[in-house]
């Protein structure tokens, strides 16, 4: 196991380098000279050439891209053309809005996906069965930008029941501590801002969410047929166990596998998913951070949170496989 | 080799499983969407860049002359929905063809040669499946400008994964089987046999990864339009009628509907189709 672990660890790096250059190089394909996003365009020459000195753009794409490489291992990205300041420390202070409206949308994902997933293989072609084959292609067809703005309508709008943007309103005084704020309103007692957090949450997590729940919904539903099948379902109920029984604790034990790796499949992807929701709802995350990013020109940003999202992205496919591997010991031998 | 001239048993034979209802409703939206992409002139009332103030947010009027409303400029809302269907076909079809050849072409490449070969293609593959769905699309879009062709660049470079995928395991599959086998001891060079007796098998399964990516391509679309990030804004879509929409959601809800709906309509249709076909043509085909 740890061979196969390191094994696949070193993979990783070549592809997480080749990332870096084909991003670094759309960089350098862009038209424009960044120079003129960091001065004003009636500064002088000298003052120019002084800004590019700075910000070592003066240098050849090659040198600006291993100094980039060099720093970026150890741990510094760059500075933000916009907010002057470190793009790390700027991802860092988002990061937890992100992760926290990941964690509420798969949670959600998984609580309603799962049982539906269950019960309609329990029952194939019944009623329940439909509704969950419904339920699970309107997920994967709903653009969940559009889910948002209507559902900002109707409970924002019409039904004045969720605040419509951000995380929290304004003037909660709530201390960051982890930077979850349902977790730092717990840990302060604050159930006031729990209850608000919470309120703001709903919407985006739901948006979120829905997608991924359409997808577990059916990932969970086939391999449930699938285990269902098995002689040794069979085997159990000739035994007398009851169908609950043969439910849950047998087949559903091993469709578990499939179930989990769809979900951490589907939650690294639901990190850049994010970046729609949070551009509804105004949600101060990385996603709006690129966005916003994006609008100024802001290339070491952008080039940083592109990076920063792939790395997270392939470490958690990395230990999705690994969990993987260490449930079903075949695929190490490959 | 499949004869052209098909007696009607036999087409019921092959094409009935497109007479359920699930296929129906699919293939409707999808003929739907090419007649108006196709018609779009012929089709729409107005001008869809024709703003008139005056007429600015009417709501919907069932018989009048703007039947879906007014945007916040003044433009028919039906209008720019079927320009917008114009859009989404073009660049959803343009994504699927060179996604497509590109693919194929590498995938059938490397499981039919293996090797050295494949294991370049796949590290080649591996670089682009790193980025998290749609974000290489933004990083494209964002450096490069917005346009037509950077779009469906930006569009398709994610998109052609699945086709190599699908074609690679094909190929290796195929490579040894007797009829290949024998075409090449036969003498056909390994081009002549890619050409007539590889590709011809992975027809089938190219259609159901080409109706996904189709789906896939429509909403990466929108998102990126949405976004702000798709083709300049003077031509109408969905995603950025949606993204104009948002400004107004709370005077003119009809904004927000219809151009949705038009989105969820199509890729509904779309999916439902690819499950159709994909239970007909290749089961094995889940999420590549």
């Amino acid at each position: 196991m740890l061979g196969y672990t390191v094994r696949r660890l070193f993979g990783v790096i070549p592809v997480l380098f080749l990332v870096s250059l084909l991003v670094f190089a759309l960089m350098q394909a862009a038209p424009g000279d960044p120079v003129s996003m960091l001065i004003s365009d009636e500064a002088s020459a000298e003052d120019r050439a002084r800004a590019a000195e700075a910000w070592g753009l003066d240098q050849p794409a090659p040198v600006q891209y291993l100094n980039f490489v060099r720093n970026a291992l150890n741990g510094d990205f760059g500075t933000s053309f916009r907010y002057r300041e470190p793009v790390m420390a700027l991802v860092l202070d988002r990061l937890p809005a992100t992760l926290e409206l990941a964690l509420f949308a798969t949670l959600l994902a998984v609580l309603v996906g799962i049982p539906l997933g269950v019960l309609s293989a329990a029952r194939p072609n019944s009623v329940l069965d439909s509704i969950g084959s419904v339920v699970g292609f309107f997920g994967i067809s709903m653009p969940n930008f559009w889910l948002g703005i209507m559902m900002i309508l109707v409970f924002s709008g019409y039904m004045n029941l969720l605040p419509s943007s951000g995380r929290e309103p304004w003037g909660m005084g709530l201390d960051r501590v982890t930077g979850f704020l349902t977790l730092d309103a717990v840990l302060q007692g604050r159930w006031d801002a729990l209850a608000q957090a919470l309120r703001h949450l709903a919407m985006p997590a739901i948006v979120l969410g829905t997608s991924m729940m359409g997808i577990i919904m059916q990932v969970t539903r086939a391999s449930m047929l699938e285990n269902l099948g098995e002689d040794y379902i069979m085997t159990a109920r000739a035994k007398g166990l009851s169908g609950r029984t043969v439910l849950w604790r047998h087949a559903f034990r091993n469709a578990l596998v499939s179930v989990i790796t769809i979900t951490g499949l589907e939650f690294g992807a639901l990190i850049s998913g994010a970046i729609i929701v949070e551009t509804v709802f105004s949600w101060p995350g990385i996603g709006l951070l690129l966005i916003q990013g994006i609008t100024f020109r802001d290339f070491p940003l952008i080039v940083g949170l592109v990076l920063i999202y792939t790395s997270l992205f392939v470490l958690m496919n990395l230990l999705i496989d690994l969990a993987y591997s260490l449930v079903d010991p075949r695929i190490r031998m490959r | 080799m499949a004869s052209l001239t098909l007696s009607s048993s036999s087409a019921r034979a092959r094409f009935g499983f497109l007479l359920t209802p699930k296929a129906l409703f699919g293939l409707t939206v999808l003929s739907a969407l090419v007649i108006c992409g196709l018609f779009a002139p012929l089709l729409a009332p107005f001008d869809p860049a024709k703003q008139d103030l005056m007429r600015a947010m009417i709501a919907p009027q069932p018989g009048g002359p703007h039947v879906l409303g007014t945007d916040h400029v003044g433009r028919d809302l039906l209008s720019r929905l079927i320009y917008g269907a114009r859009v989404s076909l073009l660049i959803a079809a343009a994504v699927v063809l060179f996604s497509g050849a590109f693919g194929v072409a590498l995938g059938v490449v490397s499981g039919y040669f293996g090797g050295r070969t494949d294991s370049v293609i796949q590290k080649f593959l591996e670089v682009f499946w790193a980025f998290p769905p749609l974000l290489l699309a933004i990083a494209i879009v964002a450096f490069l400008g917005q346009g037509l062709g950077i779009v469906i660049l930006a569009l398709a470079s994610q998109r052609w994964i699945p086709y190599c995928r699908m074609s690679r395991a094909e190929a290796m599959a195929l490579r040894d089987r007797e009829f290949v086998v024998a075409a090449r001891s036969l003498g056909a060079g390994h081009l002549r046999v890619l050409w007539h007796h590889i590709l011809p098998n992975i027809l089938p399964s190219t259609l159901v990864v080409g109706t996904f990516a189709m789906a896939t391509a429509i909403i990466s679309e929108a998102a990126l339009s949405f976004l702000g990030l798709g083709v300049p804004p003077t031509i109408p879509t969905w995603g950025g009628m949606l993204a104009d929409a948002r400004s107004y959601i709370s005077t003119s809800w009809w904004m927000a509907l219809f151009p949705g709906l038009c989105i969820f309509v199509t890729l509904l249709g779309i999916n439902l189709l690819g499950d159709v076909l994909r239970a007909r043509l290749d089961p094995k085909i889940r999420n590549l």
